[in-house]
């Protein structure tokens, strides 16, 4: 009985927000990965693009909520992704061609481009902040739990309660149909098949009759994608906050470089190896171990290794431990 | 007139010197033709300036009678010319197979008709479709650079030497395989160092210097040749 209390504590506050967090984290890796790997550059524009794709979905819902439209138990937002999507691909399209265009033909180094997509990202937080302002905001609505903890503990009788929330279950879902997509497409089609040989070797591709122009295009509009839904998931399961968005690029790029940069099988696992990490290293053992121990053994501190004030000190750890020990990753695989 | 030749070509790189000047290439199907010289002599350059990889600062570059000087690399491959470069000419984290599906990028019929003719061509690939290229041996991964090339059916194919870094016995192999890509009415120009085999298996062959035609002929001319032999095939 106590191991089963202590087993549900860790699965209620380590485990399912680390799957959550994980996969939201894991959709802004693959988006980081699949720039560097086709356009060869790292952006530093991800947790803004994010941001960006987010704001439209986060005031499209306020649109449909006032206007009556909805989803019922599932949140309005989901209903608002598609159109959001829409306008992150165009703002992505629109950038590319007017910013990030004139130094790839070029041939400008990786570095410059990194450094001005550091310009897009100043640009594109002042866009946000003026279309919708720096304030945190939750646009949850519908159903907030499928699973309450006062449900689980009448069901099982147990004294630790088994939380699930619908953002929880939306985000896992929605993440594996979008990944999924994403690897047939990439692996079994033949845009996705050009897309990485491009990425692997930009001369024999070009010799091979590749359009480099539409294999950026169609690069873009994968990323509208990953960063919109990424973007919306994390915002619905905590708030849309901008600035957030911004500081979760750490995270983000901890988990593409994890991963091995350019592999997006290893970013999709790079950013659950992260929020695990995150997790278990912040989260507070004092009562898990109340469970377990023998009374005299309990412990009186809170068995916390770092205090999640200081969560990114975890990835930002693993960034360095992984660039200093395996730079080119953790995980074997293919590259885009 | 030969089906596909490069006629007095002039050319440096961007606004470089000349590389190669008043460089003649000819060939017709069914024939191969072996480019040699010193390093740095320009052979690379003459088979990307008949490519288009650069442009032409004067002469032409002609296909079945028809100038395509002012093509793009891309249009001509369209033309059926292929081009398998010196270094970097695989997807070396694709698999066989997908080496040859983006080979054939171009196509809009049935690719799996032509990967079985490739397999055919190459028994190899077949047995290691689905290994990631990088893996494979040197040789292996040349015989993947030559099927990707082939994919497209050209009439003319390009190879910059297509035997370095190879041990003697898959050198052989490989002249074997070019051979047969010759019967089937390809017309072949590949750039050698292993002179001597070059020729003993090239119709004809070219001797650049410095960007220049320094001798040309049948293979058994240029390997008799005394000039030839001294400073090209050591003795
Ligand atoms: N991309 C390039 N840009 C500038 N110069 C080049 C380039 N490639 C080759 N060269 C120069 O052109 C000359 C001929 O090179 P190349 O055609 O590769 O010789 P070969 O293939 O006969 O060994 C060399 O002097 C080389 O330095
Ligand atoms: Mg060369």
């Amino acid at each position: 009985m106590e191991l089963l209390n202590a087993l549900i504590l860790l699965l209620n506050y380590t485990i399912v927000p680390a799957i959550t967090y994980g996969s939201q984290l894991a959709l802004g890796a693959i988006f980081v990965t699949l720039i560097y790997g086709v356009l060869r550059f790292a952006n530093f524009a991800t947790g803004d693009m994010m941001s960006f794709g987010t704001m439209f979905a986060v005031l499209l819902t306020y649109y449909f909520q006032s206007i009556g439209i909805g989803l019922g138990i599932l949140p309005t937002a989901l209903l608002t992704i598609p159109f959001a999507i829409i306008a992150m691909i165009l703002y992505m399209l629109f950038i590319d061609n007017f910013v990030f265009k004139y130094y790839r033909v070029k041939k400008s180094a990786p570095v410059q481009l990194a450094m001005v997509s550091v310009g897009v990202m100043f640009v594109t937080q002042a866009i946000i902040r003026i279309i919708i302002g720096p304030f945190d905001r939750r646009f949850l609505d519908g159903e907030k739990f499928i699973l309450k903890a006062s449900e689980f503990k009448e069901m099982t009788g147990l004294n630790e309660g088994l939380t699930i929330k619908s953002t929880q279950a939306i985000t896992v879902v929605v993440t594996i149909i979008l990944v999924s997509i994403l690897f047939w497409f990439l692996n079994k089609t033949k845009t996705g098949t050009s897309m990485r040989a491009y990425s692997d070797n930009e001369d024999l591709a070009l010799l091979s009759g590749i359009d480099p122009k539409r294999v950026v295009m169609i690069t873009w509009i994968i990323a509208g994608f990953l960063a919109t839904v990424g973007g919306v998931l994390y915002g619905l399961d905590k708030s849309y906050k901008p600035f957030v968005y911004f500081n979760n690029m750490l995270p983000i790029f901890a988990a593409a470089i994890v991963g091995g940069i350019g592999n997006p099988f290893g970013a999709f696992l790079g950013g659950y190896v992260i929020a695990f990490a995150e997790i278990f290293v912040t989260y507070a053992y004092k009562k898990f171990f109340t469970y377990l121990l023998p009374e005299s053994l309990e412990p009186d501190s809170l068995v916390q290794l770092l205090s999640t004030d200081y969560k990114f000190a975890v990835s930002f750890s693993i960034l360095v431990i992984v660039l200093l020990f395996r730079p080119s990753g953790i995980f074997e695989g293919k590259k885009i | 007139m030969s089906f596909f030749e490069g006629n007095k070509m002039t050319a440096g790189y961007g606004n470089g010197p000349d590389i190669i000047n008043s460089c003649t290439i000819k060939v017709d199907r069914g024939e191969i033709v072996a480019i040699l010289g010193p390093n740095g002599a320009g052979k690379s350059t003459a088979m990307k300036a008949m490519l288009g990889l650069l442009n032409l600062k004067s002469g032409s570059v002609v296909i079945d009678g028809q100038e395509i000087s002012k093509l793009s690399p891309q249009d001509r491959v369209k033309k059926g010319i292929s081009f398998v470069p010196q270094t970097k000419n695989v997807f070396a984290e694709l698999t066989v197979r997908e080496n040859l599906e983006v080979g054939a990028f171009l196509r809009e019929d049935d690719v799996n008709k032509v990967i079985e003719e490739i397999y055919n061509l190459f028994p190899i690939l077949k047995e290691k479709s689905s290994q990631v290229v990088g893996q494979l041996s040197g040789g292996q991964r040349q015989q993947v650079a030559l099927g990707r090339a082939l994919m497209i059916k050209p009439s003319i194919l390009m190879l910059d030497e297509p035997t370095a870094g190879v041990s003697p016995i898959v050198m052989d192999e490989l002249f074997q395989h070019i051979i047969k890509v010759k019967e089937t009415n390809v017309g072949i120009i590949m750039v050698e160092q292993n002179a001597k085999q070059a020729l003993s298996i090239s119709n004809r062959g070219y001797v650049l210097v410095t960007g220049e035609n320094k001798f040309e002929g049948s293979g058994d001319e240029l390997l008799n040749d005394p000039e030839v032999r001294r400073s090209f095939l050591g003795g």
